[in-house]
């Protein structure tokens, strides 16, 4: 290393400072990280999985986790199998479901029309502002308990509690849409003697799609959030009120299975909302 | 005249104070002739194509198209701004029937009569593309057939070719003018380039800025069909030289205020 520095310095000569001169260097590279295979990442993340479940059991068994409020492993999976086979999986599952969706369409849509609405008058936007700003802020689950009341116990109040998540964000998402539609294009189609109404359909909603695509990921994870916590507070089924109603009489088994099942759905709607968005993005810029 | 501007000036009421953008502009336009305006920016060329085309109400004066009193209309004369403004989610072919499709034509009706244009003008092969896998000068194209097979007489180009590189821009100019000799409207153009102006116009309107007004018209004499050879004769220099004169003249008055 030594020979190759002087080599270079018999050429220049240019006085070195003492301290650097001192100091031995180091060659340095770039650093360098080899990306795993597929087979030896899936491998790697089922260990991790695997490791993780069976210091759970262990330690469940030798009484460093107190299985009565951590059950364990072993329990959950035998609970699993009742839950499907002889408990109310599928009910459970199926109630949830239709909640979430029923909420995320109604919340989405109707969030996206009042956005799309306030393209029609400016002063109408500009009065409305400081109510969505507030509806915004309030925390819509603290409504949840005024909404049971007044929807009552069944499907109608889980949807209204969804609703009403996930449609200020589709509203506030959209109307950012309309404040950003090109006034050029608008007036290229008044340029062609083009009514509001055409200017609306044919420019200012299309303008406006991606913007609601947007909102969907979001919005499902809302939506489900907004039917389990209606669940908690009064239903007869759903996959919320069997984790409360569970978690009640202490049979903490069931509480991890029926979370276990939710994460599922919750996975599993988010996958189609996000095939949906790859869709509809698609069908929409062309770009 | 097909197209005539009486005493049109626009003033713009500002927070502090009123801004005139265009003072008094009176302009006739034969009908099948191609002119264009000239001028830097801010002699209010723009502002003066929203008035046309019925965006923009003049604060005096009338335009009238055939004699006809079209101020404040919209929909009566065709207009291209300087984006091409394609939707990004309609077909090419569905882009130019946008025109046709606002005033009312039934969808097949239009894509019927769009359909051998787009032959005829380089865009064969393309209608059931969408505009983002287009080239600029196809994009541009596109635009302006839209514009054109609206039932309007006069058209009006801001800038068309403004934002595309000098030699797709010379190639759109001549495709421009073969479109003209096809359709024979009555072209308004609008452009800051000098060269532009003079090879394709019939007669050029100098404008200046503060207020927004023209200072000059000229006739370009020069015989069609003009080859793109026809920047380099005589005639077609002095035009030119003339040209850059009025518009430095105009230079000076802007520093100085």
């Amino acid at each position: 290393m030594s020979g190759q520095s002087t080599s270079a310095d018999d050429f220049i000569e240019v006085p070195k400072p003492k301290a650097q001169a001192a100091r031995p260097r180091r060659p340095r590279r770039l650093p360098k990280e080899v990306l795993w295979s597929l087979p030896k990442l899936i491998l790697i993340q089922a260990g991790l999985f695997a490791s993780l479940v069976a210091a759970w059991e262990i330690a469940a068994r030798t009484r460093l986790l107190d299985p009565f409020f951590w059950s364990q492993p072993s329990a959950i999976a035998s609970m699993l199998v009742v839950f499907f086979s002889e408990g109310t999986a599928w009910l459970d599952i199926t109630t949830t479901f239709r909640e979430t969706i029923l909420g995320f369409v109604l919340g989405t849509s109707l969030g996206a029309a009042l956005g799309l609405s306030l393209w029609w008058s400016r002063n109408w936007a500009r009065a409305l502002q400081p109510y969505i700003i507030c509806f915004e802020s309030i925390p819509k689950l603290a409504l949840a308990p005024l909404i049971i009341l007044i929807f009552g116990i069944g499907l109608a109040s889980k949807v209204a509690i969804a609703a009403a998540l996930t449609m200020v964000v589709s509203t506030i998402t959209t109307y950012s849409g309309v404040r950003a539609v090109d006034r050029d294009g608008e007036r290229l189609f008044y340029s062609l003697g083009a009514s509001r109404w055409q200017v609306f359909r044919k420019f200012v909603i299309p303008s406006c799609l991606p913007w609601i695509i947007s909102i969907l990921r979001v919005n499902i994870g809302l939506a489900l959030t907004g039917a389990v916590v209606g669940e908690f507070i009064a239903a007869e089924h759903g996959l919320g009120r069997t984790i409360f109603y569970a978690g009640q009489t202490y049979e903490i088994a069931l509480v991890w299975v029926a979370v276990i099942v939710l994460a599922s759905l919750s996975i599993a709607m988010y996958v189609a909302v996000s095939a949906l968005e790859k869709v509809l993005v698609r069908g929409v810029t062309h770009s | 005249m097909k197209l005539r501007l009486d005493d049109v000036s626009v003033t713009f009421q500002l927070p502090g104070g009123s801004h005139q953008a265009l003072s008094p502009v009176s302009l006739a336009v034969p009908e099948g002739r191609f002119i264009s305006l000239i001028g830097p920016s801010g002699c209010g060329k723009s502002t003066l194509f929203n008035v046309i085309a019925g965006l923009q109400p003049p604060t005096t004066g009338q335009v009238r198209l055939d004699g006809e009193d079209i101020t404040g209309a919209i929909g009566r004369v065709g207009y291209m701004l300087q984006k091409d403004l394609l939707l990004p989610w309609r077909t090419v072919l569905d882009n130019v029937v946008l025109g046709m499709e606002i005033q009312g034509w039934p969808a097949k009706e239009s894509r019927a009569r769009a359909r051998p244009y787009l032959h005829r003008y380089g865009l064969g092969g393309f209608e059931d593309r969408f505009p983002a896998t287009l080239s600029g000068g196809m994009r541009q194209r596109a635009a302006l057939l839209r514009t054109l097979l609206i039932d309007s007489d006069v058209i009006l180009l801001d800038e068309p070719f403004g934002a595309l590189d000098a030699q797709t821009r010379a190639r759109m100019q001549e495709w421009l003018l073969q479109l003209w000799a096809d359709f024979g409207k009555t072209v308004v153009f609008v452009t800051h380039d000098i060269d532009e102006a003079i090879f394709l116009s019939d007669t050029i309107h100098v404008m200046a800025t503060r207020p927004g007004r023209i200072i000059e018209t000229i006739d370009v004499p020069l015989s069609r069909p003009r080859p793109a050879s026809i920047s380099t004769t005589s005639g077609f220099t002095a035009l030119k030289q003339h040209c850059i004169e009025l518009l430095h003249q105009d230079q000076p008055l802007e520093d100085a205020a």
